[in-house]
């Protein structure tokens, strides 16, 4: 049986504050005082939130920002976004939703872990993130004194959620300026078919404590790999609960537009058929390791794959479960390709990764993310930039009278290993 | 701008094999392939001098020779230097290299060599200086030289320098960030796509290739067994005698210890400079178990223990001098029967 979705695009091309919450044509106009109200929830651990905008080309840094989500909303089919977080658990990915285009909500305020990042809206470091290109609406939310740093991590992750979904509403009513259509056959192959066959490998890190990823509200940590089609990603199935570099981290944003995703669709039934997409985890044990590793390279197999791309997040521990998949796939005989970033030193003269296989012969490179970078001094800051050199590729010395110098580490998204960003390295 | 060259004996015109134990010597103006370097340049830089070393020479007394030859390139303050082409020869690779990283670090200026990518040279060389690649042979000597003088220009006039395959040099194994013309994900895909058809692809990170040593069979009768202790954790008698480098090690040292039970942190110390060696001063053992193995002896769990130690430091030290110092210390070891070693990392 086929199941539709559909995807309307709301184009945000400018952003203020108002009266109402709505869009006319491409203006989205935000009642602050009613986000504020709807992003605190009823969450008692929250003591304030503030919310701010910021546009590309604005001499604005925010930091330390957690996490990145796109205002979304259910117009028909079950569920709702985010599922299993700030709507019920009914299985999402059919029907229609309508996204705003070209706006995300950003979380930021008080540093959860170390490992929050940067987005600037103008100069060198905007070139490095999809964000920076974004009309962003910032909201800082702080939490009580002295709470755990997971429940610290909730709070952030579930009120920018709400946030995002309190945008998203709006669209409800808006029309789309066009309609993305997807239909989802069942995932196994049809007869006489000679288009070779891709699975998406989708790693999640989950790790414990600040790096987690959620499918349906669940912790990753805790679930075998199982399958997951393209448009309940869309729906924000999958959320980000993770601390970890901020250049590598998938947001929330990064999921719900996945860009393998995205390619695979595109290209279904032109010059590759797109099998099936495994979510999977990464643990921290080598068991956990191994077990999702066995697991998920069955499905794939179940799938029938010819071929299969492997994406990731963060780096080191995990790059020992990406060569694990890779060298288990390539001995069934199904090929894969890696994306990775890389973590080379400063000079670029170290091994990139913790883990090799000698199967791994193809690798997209996202980048050097200990490259340094000099980001000037923004005229406005949005956050706290005293905690830029507690901040993974900061360090002491970071701030000076020129502005900061880090490693790229520290700009959200810079490295996605998405592959949702066109930076690379290579061999000089 | 002014050029000094570096030659070995036989380039150098002085002789062959027969005169590979020459020491550095300097001749004014160009010799050899100088002439070609002078032609190429023309009036652009002037070839001051010629610095000729034997290969043998150099091999033998590798930080004296590279003390010597560079202090004659400083008498002429020349603005860039070219050493070679080295072509296939490995002595020489390996001298052109140390000449040219002595040259960048100590005076500051450009050192271009060429060489051969099979030549030793390159793998010792080739992340800290700019390697033209050359055919094996003095056949591709003009195409060499017409290389080296393209790029040594452009670094002494600090032009930005292309990437390997345009500017024909080896690729240092630096990875630099630049901006593709697709996406990651995009760029995945198309690969993966190339890759099932068995077609061409280039991976954008090579593997790095690890020697791997597959294990002997157990030591069979370990109580006759004589045991050996070796550690890269930089544990050297105090003052560190053989003057082993923190990080980079380009020696390793051999120690005796067959008078003693175990180290003490009096006499012992490390020279890592890439841990905290708070606990290994207090007490060296921790690193390097002279305690524990005596132990073992005494309850003939082993046969004997080596009457030394050998120790280097294992911090940011290359591959290549690694290699080279497990295949001395090993000859050194079979030598004195040792059946059985102990490596301690840290």
């Amino acid at each position: 049986m086929m199941m539709k979705y559909e995807l309307g695009h709301i184009p945000i091309e400018e952003i203020a504050w108002g009266q109402k919450t709505s869009v006319e044509g491409t203006l989205l106009q935000i009642n602050r005082e009613k986000l504020l109200e709807k992003t605190r929830g009823d969450d008692s651990r929250i003591t304030s939130v503030r919310a701010d905008i910021a546009k590309p080309g604005e001499s604005v840094r925010i930091i330390p920002v957690k996490d990145v989500i796109e205002p979304r909303v259910k117009i028909d089919g079950k569920g709702g976004v985010f599922p299993g977080l700030i709507s019920g658990v009914d299985t999402v990915g059919e029907g229609r939703t309508h996204v705003l285009k070209g706006c995300a909500v950003v979380t930021a305020g008080q540093i959860v872990g170390f490992q929050e990042g940067i987005i600037d809206m103008s100069g060198p470091g905007a070139r490095y993130s999809t964000f920076s290109k974004l009309l962003n609406i910032v909201v800082c939310i702080d939490v009580k004194n002295g709470i755990a740093h997971h429940e610290h991590e909730e709070a952030i992750r579930l009120a920018g959620l709400r946030a995002a979904a309190y945008l998203g509403e709006v669209g409800r009513s808006a029309t789309p300026a066009h309609l993305e259509r997807f239909e989802m056959r069942p995932p196994f192959r049809s007869k006489g078919d000679d288009l070779p066959g891709i699975v998406y490998l989708y790693m999640l890190l989950s790790q414990g404590l600040l790096h987690d990823s959620y499918l349906y509200g669940q912790d990753m940590k805790n679930l075998l790999p199982t399958l997951i089609m393209p448009t309940e990603v869309m729906d924000g199935a999958i959320v980000s609960g993770n601390c970890v570099s901020a250049c590598d981290k998938n947001t929330t944003y990064h999921h719900q537009n996945n860009p393998v995703i995205r390619e695979l669709l595109n290209r279904d039934g032109i010059d590759l058929h797109f099998l099936g997409t495994v979510v999977t985890n990464c643990n921290v044990t080598l068991k956990d390791k191994t077990r999702s590793a066995r697991y998920a390279v069955k499905l794939v197999h179940m799938l029938g794959a010819d071929g299969a791309v492997i994406t990731k997040e963060g780096f080191g521990n995990p790059d020992a479960d990406t060569m694990m998949y890779c060298a288990r796939l390539e001995e069934k005989g199904i090929r894969t390709v890696i994306i990775s970033d890389e973590f080379a030193g400063v000079d670029g003269a170290s091994q990139s990764l913790a883990d090799t296989t000698p199967q791994a012969d193809a690798v997209v490179s996202t980048g050097n993310a200990n490259e340094p970078i000099a980001l000037p001094h923004m005229d406005k800051v949005i956050g706290d930039i005293r905690v830029i050199e507690k901040m993974a590729g900061g360090q002491a010395g970071s701030l000076s009278q020129k502005g900061i110098t880090v490693e790229l580490q520290t700009i959200m998204g810079a490295t996605n290993e998405l592959g949702f960003e066109f930076l690379t390295a290579r061999d000089e | 701008m002014r050029a000094v060259l570096y030659l070995n004996q036989f380039f150098g015109q002085i002789g062959a094999e027969d005169k590979a134990d020459l020491e550095p010597l300097v001749k004014n103006g160009s010799v050899g392939p100088g002439n070609l370097f002078r032609e190429l340049f023309g009036a652009q830089v002037e070839i001051a001098a010629t610095v000729i070393c034997g290969d043998n020479y150099f091999a033998e007394h590798i930080d004296e020779a590279t003390e010597k030859v560079l202090s004659m390139i400083a008498d002429y303050a020349p603005d860039l230097v070219l050493a070679g082409p080295a072509f296939n020869a490995g002595r020489y690779g390996m001298a052109c290299g140390a000449v040219c990283e002595a040259v960048a670090k100590h005076q500051g200026i450009p050192a271009v060599t060429g060489m051969f990518p099979e030549n030793p040279g390159v793998e010792s060389f080739r992340k800290t200086v700019y390697i033209v690649k050359t055919k094996a042979t003095t056949v591709g000597m003009r195409e060499a030289a017409e290389k080296m003088c393209r790029l040594v220009l452009k670094l002494a006039r600090k032009e930005p320098v292309g990437l390997p395959e345009e500017e024909g040099y080896l690729p240092r194994g630096l990875r630099r960030n630049y901006f593709a013309a697709e996406n990651g994900a995009s760029r995945a895909i198309t690969m993966l796509l190339r890759k099932m058809k068995g077609e061409t692809f280039t991976t954008e990170y090579p593997m790095p290739v690890f020697d791997r040593v597959a294990p002997l069979p157990p030591v069979e009768r370990m109580s006759k067994a004589t045991l050996a202790l070796v550690t890269s954790g930089g544990i050297v008698p105090k003052g560190n005698p053989d003057r082993i480098e923190s990080s980079s090690a380009t020696r390793y040292g051999k120690y005796d210890i067959s008078a003693l039970q175990r180290l003490s942190p009096e006499f012992y110390e490390t020279a890592h400079g890439g841990y905290d060696p708070t606990y290994a001063n207090e007490d060296p053992n921790r690193v390097m178990p002279l305690d524990a193995a005596r132990d073992m002896e005494r309850e003939g769990k082993i046969g004997r223990l080596h009457p030394y130690y050998y120790a280097t430091v294992g911090n940011g030290t290359s591959v290549a001098r690694a290699g080279q110092f497990a295949g001395e210390i090993a000859k050194d070891l079979i030598i004195s029967d040792v059946r059985a070693v102990i490596i301690t990392s840290t």
